[in-house]
């Protein structure tokens, strides 16, 4: 039963995607993309249970570790990165102030 | 304990959803994006609650990995943004990755342990998706950089080879689904770890520099994916909601690159563009080039009462937004009416050219769309295309024998004159001819981009 409800959540957060993203401005597509890009760090809550959860062996120590090493290079380097490009964007009166 | 945990993670997906929704407006993205990351702060903490972890892997892992991200986002110019962006990608494929391939190896070390025929599949799905995501990044990354030939990399038998790597991942998946812990399979399972990361490598090689914004966008969404999956590998929602949603806005954004560039997305990842397009190029490209001095550009643009600039990736190499930028103050100062007309692909990565307008300050009211800069072209007194090529070569609109043929394209040459800012004579990245450079009303302004806009900048000040 259990996979079912993950199926479903599945099914219904791909269409929630769709419809969310469906139309956005071309100014837009970077930080768009390097903001979902963080966002798909979000294996970071993986990685965490592996090294967390399986230091009894040291290939289990190793994976768990380089993988949340790369998750938080993602995460961080993502929504920094986003920041940093959204916060160019300014309107006419924003330059003025 | 277990239960809070799960209700922190909704709260993380709704503020995923908020944050993503945000992000599609200009005005609410940067509060989208905090929004965003709230949540996965949320998620990491709650995630960390869990009972009987063990917290000194965590804690180097995530002090190493957020102060190697942080450096390098703080770091990096705005024209080395889309590759930071592959490289970023990429860390989160191979995350996805190893969540796999490390709950395979506690199912392994484990005497009693099970796992359910989804949980097999997943696993499989995470490594696949996740190397491919990787190893297509780093490369993304490498074309991007410069680091390698930007060309697509084509050698004979390229499709066979891949298909062949295809069938023995499939085969290694089917043989490693039916007995996880078979001692074949636990060498199955390596080999396809191997072979996905082979597949990243060569599903990219193809894929001229031209394309990258596609490609970028395709790897988006596979990272989303690869997250999902780890998702269904260790039963976990946040990752499943986050995961499709990345997913799902990286399929829209690939299909709109595909669309800006008339192209299906099979067409962009088999056909290695750019490679073997010398067709249409050789027969006669008649007409003399014309070209102008920056003292007689000047005298125009002083005349114009409207000016539109068409940037391309030639503006990101030449670093020149900062003087294109003064240049358009100086006009509009003057009474001319500025605009900057952005292609869908111009630059290597969607809305390249966007972030680096930004970074010069331009605000983003002046930026038009193609879709409704073409309509009133014919009104601009001048366009200025400062190191765009393919995107605003006429013959896609007029000659079916070029490679690039029914690709929209910014209609430059419909203005009343048009001046084209090239450092020579080369053709674009996709190595077509651009009969744009021949028309009656363009006129070449030869040169480094920066250095011929500064001698614009510089006539005004003096005259």
């Amino acid at each position: 039963m259990e996979i079912i409800l993950l199926l479903f959540t599945f099914v219904l957060a791909i269409f929630l995607g769709v419809e969310l993203i469906n139309k956005v401005p071309s100014q837009l597509h970077t930080p768009l993309m390097s903001g979902s890009n963080a966002i798909s760090g979000i294996s970071i809550v993986g990685a965490l249970l592996a090294a967390g959860l399986s230091s009894d062996t040291t290939l289990g120590i190793i994976l768990g570790l380089v993988a949340v090493i790369c998750a938080s290079i993602n995460v961080v380097g993502g929504y920094l990165v986003t920041d940093r490009m959204l916060s160019m964007f300014k309107t006419r009166e924003g330059n003025e102030k | 304990m277990n239960i809070l945990i799960n209700l922190a993670y909704i709260v993380a997906s709704i503020l995923f959803i908020y944050g993503l929704k945000m992000l599609s407006k200009p005005t609410t993205a940067v509060r989208g994006n905090q929004i965003s990351a709230l949540g996965m702060l949320i998620a990491i903490v709650a995630t960390l609650l869990y009972s009987g972890m063990d917290y000194r892997w965590i804690l180097a892992g995530l002090v190493v990995g957020s102060a190697i991200g942080a450096v390098a986002a703080i770091r990096v110019p705005m024209t080395s943004m889309p590759e930071f962006v592959a490289l970023f990608n990429g860390t989160g494929g191979l995350a996805s990755l190893l969540v796999g391939w490390s709950e395979y190896n506690t199912f392994l070390n484990t005497a009693d342990g099970g796992l359910g025929i989804v949980q097999v599949i997943a696993i499989f799905l995470a490594v696949l998706i996740g190397g491919v995501t990787f190893t297509g990044s780093m490369i993304a990354y490498a074309k991007l950089a410069e680091r390698i030939d930007g060309k697509p990399t084509l050698f004979t038998g390229q499709q066979l080879v891949n298909a062949l790597i295809v069938v023995a991942v499939l085969v290694s998946g089917v043989v490693y689904v039916m007995n996880p812990g078979a001692e074949l399979s636990q060498i199955l399972f390596y080999v396809t770890v191997f072979l996905s990361l082979v597949l990243g490598v060569l599903v990219t090689i193809p894929i001229g520099g031209a394309d990258m914004p596609v490609v970028i966008s395709l790897l988006n969404s596979y990272s989303g994916l690869a997250a999902c999956a780890a998702g269904f590998v260790i039963s976990n929602t946040v990752l499943i909601v986050a995961g499709s949603l990345v997913g799902a806005s990286g399929i829209i954004l690939t299909n709109i690159m595909c669309k800006a560039m008339n192209r299906s997305l099979a067409h962009v990842l088999f056909s290695g563009f750019g490679s073997a397009t010398t067709g249409g190029a050789g027969e006669g490209q008649t007409g003399e080039v014309k070209p102008i001095s920056a003292e007689d550009a000047y005298y125009v643009l002083e005349a114009a009462s409207s000016v539109v600039f068409v940037p391309g990736y030639g503006m990101a190499v030449a670093q020149a937004q900062h003087v294109v930028r003064e240049l358009g103050d100086l006009l509009e100062a003057n009474g001319t009416e500025v605009k900057y007309a952005v292609h869908p692909v111009a630059g290597r990565m969607p809305g390249h050219m966007n972030v680096l307008l930004a970074e010069a300050n331009v605000p983003y009211e002046q930026l038009v769309e193609m879709d409704d800069i073409n309509p009133i072209i014919s009104t601009v007194d001048v366009c200025v295309v400062i190191g765009a090529n393919d995107v605003v070569n006429p013959g896609a609109r007029e000659d079916e024998s070029s490679a690039i043929y029914g690709m929209p394209v910014i209609n430059v040459d419909l203005a009343r004159s048009c001046f084209v800012l090239k450092r020579s004579m080369r053709a674009g990245f996709a190595g077509i001819e651009n009969p744009l450079f021949f028309k009656e009303n363009t006129r070449m302004l030869f040169g480094d981009a920066k250095d011929s806009i500064a001698a614009l900048v510089e006539q005004f000040k003096s005259g």
